[in-house]
């Protein structure tokens, strides 16, 4: 975990993919599109359920993604945002009744400045170091949100009861649905927002500080703003989808939002490949779907299950769904000739 | 002024415990490069044999020498077979590597022994050492067997063939192969000894905070801490380190209002990352010069 600066220098940039590939690219995203708006009709509600916390996991771990894959810094403390993000929604719409819809971009809002605030400390740490400023910021939250000072608001240990929402419109279609399809559209824009971003100036300016800090700042970047700035939005999207969360699992506790959960992002991150966007659905999916199959081979060894699944994974595709990406145009590419 | 001073000593003593894992987690980043978010469990496991051939009726410190020479052979092992095929991985991909020993081990070590709590057998009594009732006599010769442990390190880095060997490897491993060192085996000797020095923290940190497969977890994290409060690349960082963690926390404890049990570690992090935003290569480290 040392040398975070290499961890992604092999990446290659978000546009490098080959022209003539990005048929398959877009192929494959419409199939997983269709899929992902068809498959709720025909399924039971939990299942829709976990769906729905798919699609906002994939969304933590697209945050992580920006930032590491990005702007190459490292964090274990996207946990701390997701609780922020949870609990600004669930106090918004228990205590003050604010509409649930409204509370996600408050959320956001405010996780985005928590991370920039964050990132002006973890400025001067890189690494290694910043991996242990941010493991304090997730082992610090549940403790803070337990305070009795706060308990007021957040309900202490206790936690949270928070209200699902009933469909609009009176749309016939139930709230488990409903919300489903509220995150698939709302995962939808921060994902196109979030490949424009990467492309943009600003993407540009976080992969130049990833690859080369020095230079960077050579060529006119602004590294202590960029650095800082990818810190806010990567809190900020992970504050979405923690109050997705909150809406989703109905409840939010200091328990639920423990270093478990940045450890579980990140292990998404690897899994769907670090700087690669579109794999952040397949790492979602294994830190959701795998634990649950490693319950059902083994009940007593099932952490034993997973760290073999997981050795597994990371043997055969040290580089995450990205590397299975690119073998697959490969080997198109060659049936093509 | 009394308080105070039983507070320090209190300190040290479960500082000892942080020194000790430090230790470890140093060791093992000098010779991979990596933290090994493992190290813990590896040290856990290692403990439990120490019980096993314990409750076999072998003598303690049989028992002791074989467990240190099962953990170094099981280092060599899973460096050998799970961590050299990932070597040419990203370095993000050998974290999650650790994570899924990590998993695995706690795993089989709860399934072996299952979760309830152990008695551990200290070789030092524990009546309380000079008339103190603070530190116990198993604690200080625990502090003994830290500072006694760090010596030999010093030694053997400083004045052995193979100990310079080590050091080449990880400083210049392109070099240090055109010289005729087998960099490869020098990276599993270093695992070897890392889960070795894990054993040692293990065994003498179990009779404290007793024998159970998620015994580690909380130390780890401070063992951590120590280490990068010390300087990662420093042993004697990582062992002073370990004792300020420890001295800290029992102050912050003691004299910050409204600090628990629970806020202890939170503040003893913040006190850590203050240290960090000030010195960033640790007290003792040597920072890093980047070429460009």
């Amino acid at each position: 975990m040392s040398a975070v600066e290499e961890v992604t220098s092999e990446a290659p940039a978000v546009e490098a993919v080959p022209k003539r590939a990005m048929t398959l690219g877009y192929g494959t995203s419409l199939v997983v599109l269709g899929l992902l708006i068809i498959a709720p009709m025909f399924l039971k509600n939990f299942f829709v359920f976990q769906m729905t916390m798919l699609l906002i996991y994939a969304l933590a771990v697209l945050a992580l993604n920006i930032l590491t894959g990005g702007s190459g810094q490292f964090s274990l403390g996207q946990s701390a945002f997701y609780a922020v993000g949870a609990y600004t929604s669930a106090i918004l719409m228990e205590h003050m009744g604010v509409n649930y819809a409204l509370t996600l971009p408050i959320a956001g809002i405010i996780c985005f400045g928590f991370g920039f605030l964050f990132g002006q400390p973890a400025l001067r740490l890189s690494g290694i170091y910043l991996a242990l400023a941010t493991f304090a910021l997730a082992v610090a939250m549940p403790q803070l949100l337990k305070l009795g000072f706060f308990e007021h608001w957040t309900g202490g240990v206790q936690g949270l009861v928070v209200t699902k929402p009933d469909a609009p419109f009176g749309l016939p279609i139930s709230q488990d649905r409903w919300l489903y399809y509220f995150t698939l559209v709302i995962a939808i824009g921060i994902y196109i927002a979030s490949v424009n971003l990467l492309r943009s100036r600003s993407g540009r300016a976080f992969m130049a500080i990833r690859d080369n800090e020095i230079a960077a700042s050579a060529m006119g970047v602004d590294v202590a703003l960029y650095k800082t700035l990818a810190f806010g939005v990567s809190a900020g999207i992970t504050g979405v989808a923690g109050g997705l969360g909150a809406i989703a699992v109905q409840f939010v506790a200091p328990d639920g939002y423990t270093i478990t959960l940045a450890i579980s992002l990140f292990l998404g991150m690897v899994v769907g490949g670090v700087g690669w966007l579109p794999g952040s659905i397949v790492g979602s999916a294994f830190i959701i779907f795998v634990p649950n199959i490693a319950e059902h081979i083994s009940k007593g060894l099932s952490g034993a299950v997973f760290g073999v699944l997981l050795f597994l994974v990371i043997f055969l595709v040290p580089h995450g769904a990205r590397q299975v990406a690119i073998v697959a145009q490969q080997l198109i590419g060659k049936l093509k000739k | 002024m009394e308080l105070f001073i039983n507070q320090v000593l209190a300190g040290i003593a479960t500082g000892a415990i942080y020194a000790c894992m430090a230790l470890a987690v140093v060791m093992i980043y000098q010779a991979i490069d990596h933290l090994n978010f493992a190290q813990g469990e590896m040290a856990m496991f290692s403990t439990f044999i120490a019980w096993q051939l314990m409750q076999w009726g072998v003598p303690y410190w049989w028992a002791f020498l074989l467990t240190l020479a099962f953990s170094f052979a099981g280092g060599i092992a899973i460096e050998r077979m799970l961590f050299k095929p990932l070597a040419k991985a990203p370095v993000l991909t050998n974290v999650a590597g650790f994570i899924a020993l990590f998993a695995i081990v706690n795993s089989v070590a709860g399934l072996t022994w299952d979760f309830t709590i152990k008695q551990f057998p200290t070789p030092f009594g524990s009546s309380p050492f000079l008339g103190s009732q603070l530190i116990s006599t198993h604690q200080a010769g625990m502090i003994g067997v830290t500072v006694g442990l760090l010596i030999l390190l010093y030694l053997f880095f400083q004045f052995t063939r193979i100990g310079l060997a080590m050091r080449a490897a990880a400083s210049l491993p392109e070099s240090a192969r055109l010289v005729g060192i087998n960099t490869s085996w020098m990276i599993a000797l270093g695992w070897g000894m890392a889960s070795a020095i894990g054993a040692i923290a293990g065994i003498l940190i179990a009779p404290v905070v007793f024998l159970e497969p998620n015994m580690m977890g909380g130390v780890l994290i401070y063992g951590f801490a120590a280490a990068v409060l010390g300087g990662l690349t420093s042993p004697l960082g990582a062992v002073v380190g370990g004792f300020l963690v420890g001295v800290f926390e029992n102050l912050a404890g003691t004299y910050i209002p409204g600090v628990g049990n629970e806020l202890k570690l939170p503040i003893a992090l913040a006190l850590i990352i203050t240290v960090l935003v000030l010195k960033p290569a640790g007290l003792f480290g040597r920072p890093i010069v980047k070429r460009v």
